[in-house]
């Protein structure tokens, strides 16, 4: 493993950035996921409330926030087309199933946004906006855990000689990927209770989510310890990168971190603190994964050298992600400055 | 039905879904951020009124357009994963400006839609422009995608193995700037005559709604010049076809015999068992000299080839005729509304209003057709002469399951879309 890291060249850069992406998705569009769970979770005297302040501060930003997932995937086919390739073929199903999700979310989303419908109108495409919301990152999170396993790659091996289910299903129907399934949206949801506690501005209000991150945080703890527990026979590779490798320890104890701060800044309601340590801990569990299976893409076979793509292609895929930051983190932070900012400026 | 076929058609109907709202999502902001101009311009609130309702509109249908888009994405690995293992290397590279593009745009739009009351005047209209201009850019980039499937270039095989590859020639390929210009012509002019046939529509019930007369011509800025265009943008495509495809051209003409003064056909039906197209209206030598400008240059037709490498001739040929069909009409009812926009300020006459309210539709139908012709018309390749269909597409076996799936999703979708909109459309009314 030590040597792995001795080789890291433009593959290995061109990956981190692949994670660097998923990360910029999972702590926006993935709270805009976990926000469809707590519309579906609304309950209580301030129901309505609850709503309202999730849909305003989804709409000016989930369309931006979705991109991250597309220049994730553009990136991953463009870098690393051989992975790609794999993993589209093994996972079609639970891929497949994401993207109806994805559809279903959005479009349920605006319809009810815009639709000058009646009120049991709404009601239904909020439903089904909610619905969508919390079954999307679940079957994120079993595709995901179904390459971290092995399996995907395991399954790869026999498309052609084995049957339909042993490669097309039974590799993401197991325990460990359900159990990262179910962590995702945990952390997402996690992270939505955390952000909107925030942007509450009554007091009630900010309770309710205060109250919700407290009980997610519980959730994310329990279903960890699932994904763990399940690992040991579910994803052993994965299991000695998590405890056997040289910064193992150290990523392990920032996480632990991260979780006990967020959770005692949002117990003495320092919400600044918390959202920081929520978003920090999110990202250590993702870089951990990534780290996990180092030095390979889809484990244990297709590794990050291996299907890569020629120098040619990465190097000018290096220049146009540099050139696209350059224009997109000053738009991104514009666009988040007007969607917070309450001022309303006057009109001519 | 076989899973080659249910892939290509869960492919044709994902990507004929995708290009309408794709089209809209390209001309729209164009449209709205004119009218917001005017309105800042003028001060005249009919403007103001007709920027924010577009803006409302292209809010519903560019969020379609981007969880569409999103399935298409995807839908390269899912279905084509042998493709994507093949061209990713060199066409990635316009995928992910691509992506960088929809960054901007969708940040830009909340920005617009959410900005109205909270950034000056001036901020607000450039939001809107860089709108317009980064839809136009992701255009550009996926068809440089699609173009170098048409006509491959930048990689070196030997073997049926890639030895080398050159993403930036293969993104400028041959066909690349005629089909990119092909492209944003028929979004500006499907989506231009698409606004102002549902507004001359309303003129016809209602005709002092200074709203519906405003938003028309507006729409007509638009979407006029670039129908009148149009069929010169196509003579440039086809030329480019005439050169690096001569299968997809002669499919296209119904031409079945290699010969020099080649006839233009109008209409008729390719008999492809008896290798002869009937009924066609032939226009002598036509063909030679729209193809290559001389009118007895030798036209290679589909007897010169294998024919197991022809494509579907009927629904290419077909294709073609309904696309210069309705771009005919379209071209022919722009210049007679713009003559009359300019001569008399505004547009009068019930006969022109309903001809405008007539063509509404035609510019999608003209592009979903545009779209058989070069897609089908390449088969049996995905990318021309080097990898074919049958090879591209995904092991996995059941495709016709979210086949079925993908297109009950897709018709659920278009028809609460129309609804919504037609609702919008009323109650601005
Ligand atoms: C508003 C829509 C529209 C209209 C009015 C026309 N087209 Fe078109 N056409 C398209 C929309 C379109 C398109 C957007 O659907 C295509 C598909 C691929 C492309 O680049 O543009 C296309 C493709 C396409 C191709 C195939 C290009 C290729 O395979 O590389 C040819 C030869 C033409 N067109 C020619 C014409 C001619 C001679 C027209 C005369 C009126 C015409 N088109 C009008
Ligand atoms: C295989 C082909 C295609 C893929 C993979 C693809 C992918 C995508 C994706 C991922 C989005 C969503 C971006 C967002 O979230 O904002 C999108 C939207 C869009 N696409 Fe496509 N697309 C394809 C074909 C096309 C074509 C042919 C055009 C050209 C006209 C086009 C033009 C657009 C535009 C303008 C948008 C912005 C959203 C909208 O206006 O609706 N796309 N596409
Ligand atoms: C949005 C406008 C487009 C439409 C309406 C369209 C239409 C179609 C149709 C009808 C097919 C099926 C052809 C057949 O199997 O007979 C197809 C296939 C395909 N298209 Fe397109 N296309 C569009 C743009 C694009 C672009 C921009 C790309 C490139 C990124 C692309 C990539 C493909 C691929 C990979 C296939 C499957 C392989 C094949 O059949 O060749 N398409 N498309």
């Amino acid at each position: 493993m030590m040597a792995a890291f001795a080789t890291i060249g433009l593959p290995e850069v061109i990956a981190g950035l692949i994670v660097l992406a998923l990360n910029g998705y999972v702590l926006t569009g993935g709270a805009d996921y976990g926000g469809g769970v707590w519309d579906l979770l609304a309950t209580g005297p301030r129901r309505d409330e609850q709503q309202d302040l999730i849909a305003s501060s989804i709409a000016p930003v989930w369309e931006a926030n979705h991109v991250w997932l597309i220049v994730a995937v553009v990136l991953f086919f463009t870098a690393f087309p051989a992975a790609f390739s794999a993993v589209g073929i093994v996972l079609h199903i639970p891929l497949a199933i994401m993207l109806l999700g994805v559809v279903l979310r959005g479009s349920a989303f605006v319809f009810r946004s815009y639709g000058s419908g009646t009120r049991v109108a709404r009601r239904r495409w909020g439903l089904t906006f909610a619905v969508a919301s919390a079954i999307t990152p679940f079957v994120l999170g079993v595709a995901i855990g179904t390459v971290a396993s092995g399996a995907a790659a395991n399954a790869f091996g026999h498309v052609g000689d084995r049957s339909f289910v042993d490669v097309f299903v039974s590799p993401w129907l197991d325990w460990f990927p359900i159990a990262v399934g179910a962590l995702t949206l945990a952390l997402f949801a996690f992270l939505a209770a955390v952000y909107l506690a925030i942007a509450a501005t009554a007091d009630a209000l900010r309770e309710d989510f205060r109250r919700r991150a407290l009980l997610s945080a519980i959730a994310v703890f329990l279903f960890a310890a699932l994904t763990l527990a399940t690992a040991w026979r579910g994803a052993p590779q994965i299991m000695n990168g998590v405890v056997e490798s040289p910064w193992a320890l150290v990523l392990q104890l920032a996480t632990g971190a991260a979780a006990i701060t967020a959770i005692v800044a949002l117990w003495t309601r320092r919400f600044a603190l918390a959202r920081f340590a929520a978003a920090a801990q999110v990202s250590l569990i993702l870089w951990g994964w990534a780290l996990a299976q180092f030095p390979f893409i889809v484990p244990p076979t297709l590794s990050i050298r291996a299907t890569a793509a020629p120098d040619v292609t990465l190097t000018l895929l290096l220049i146009g992600v540099a050139v696209g930051a350059a224009v997109l983190i000053p738009s991104l932070r514009y666009l988040f400055r007007l969607a917070l900012s309450q001022s309303d400026h006057a009109p001519p | 039905m076989s899973n080659l076929l249910a892939a290509r058609t869960q492919m044709a109907l994902s990507l004929g879904f995708h290009i309408v709202f794709a089209e809209i999502g390209i001309a729209m902001p164009l449209m709205m951020v004119l009218a917001e101009w005017r309105w800042r311009r003028t001060g005249d609130d009919t403007y103001r009124q007709l920027a924010q309702g577009w803006a409302k509109g292209t809010a519903i249908l560019f969020a379609v357009g981007a969880v569409s888009g999103t399935v298409l994405s995807f839908e390269l690995g899912l279905l084509w994963p042998r493709f994507m293992q093949f061209a990713g290397p060199i066409v990635g590279l316009p995928f992910s400006l691509e992506g960088f593009a929809f960054f901007t745009e969708a940040i830009f739009l909340g920005v617009y839609l959410y900005g109205w009351t909270k950034i000056s005047p001036r901020a607000h209209l450039a939001a809107g422009a860089i709108v317009a201009v980064s839809g136009a850019a992701s255009a550009i980039f996926v068809i440089m995608v699609n173009a170098w499937m048409n006509t491959p270039t930048g990689l070196t095989m030997s073997g049926g193995q890639i030895v080398r590859i050159d993403p930036i020639a293969g993104a400028l390929n041959p066909s690349t700037l005629q089909q990119a210009l092909h492209m944003l012509l028929a979004a500006y002019a499907a989506t231009g005559l698409a606004v102002a046939g549902i507004h001359a529509g309303m003129l016809l019930k209602k005709s002092a709604a200074p709203f519906h007369r405003a938003a028309l011509t507006l729409a007509l800025v638009v979407g006029a010049p670039a129908a009148i265009l149009q069929p010169l943008s196509g003579d440039l495509s086809a030329r480019t076809v005439a050169l690096w495809q001569p299968i997809k051209l002669a499919a296209l003409e119904g031409q079945f015999d290699t010969e020099r003064g080649a006839p233009l056909r109008i209409g008729g039906w390719p008999d492809v068992a008896a290798e002869h197209t009937r009924y066609a209206i032939e226009i002598p030598r036509g063909l030679s000299l729209l193809a290559f400008h001389d009118p007895d240059a030798e036209v290679r037709g589909l007897q010169a080839f294998d024919r197991d490498v022809w494509p579907p001739v009927l629904p290419v040929h077909f294709g073609f005729q309904i696309m210069v069909g309705l771009g005919t009409i379209m071209a022919v009812v722009s210049i007679w509304a713009l003559v009359t926009l300019v001569r008399k300020r505004e547009i009068t006459g019930r006969a022109l209003l309903r001809a405008l309210a007539v063509v509404t539709p035609f510019g999608y139908i003209a592009t979903e057709a545009g779209w058989t012709v070069t897609e089908v018309g390449r088969q049996p390749w995905t990318v021309q002469g080097v990898l074919r269909t049958a090879d591209a597409v995904t092991p996995m076996p059941g495709l016709v399951v979210p086949m079925v799936v993908f297109a009950l999703v897709y018709l659920g979708l278009a028809a609460i879309v129309v609804v919504l909109i037609r609702a919008m459309v009323r109650e601005t009314a």
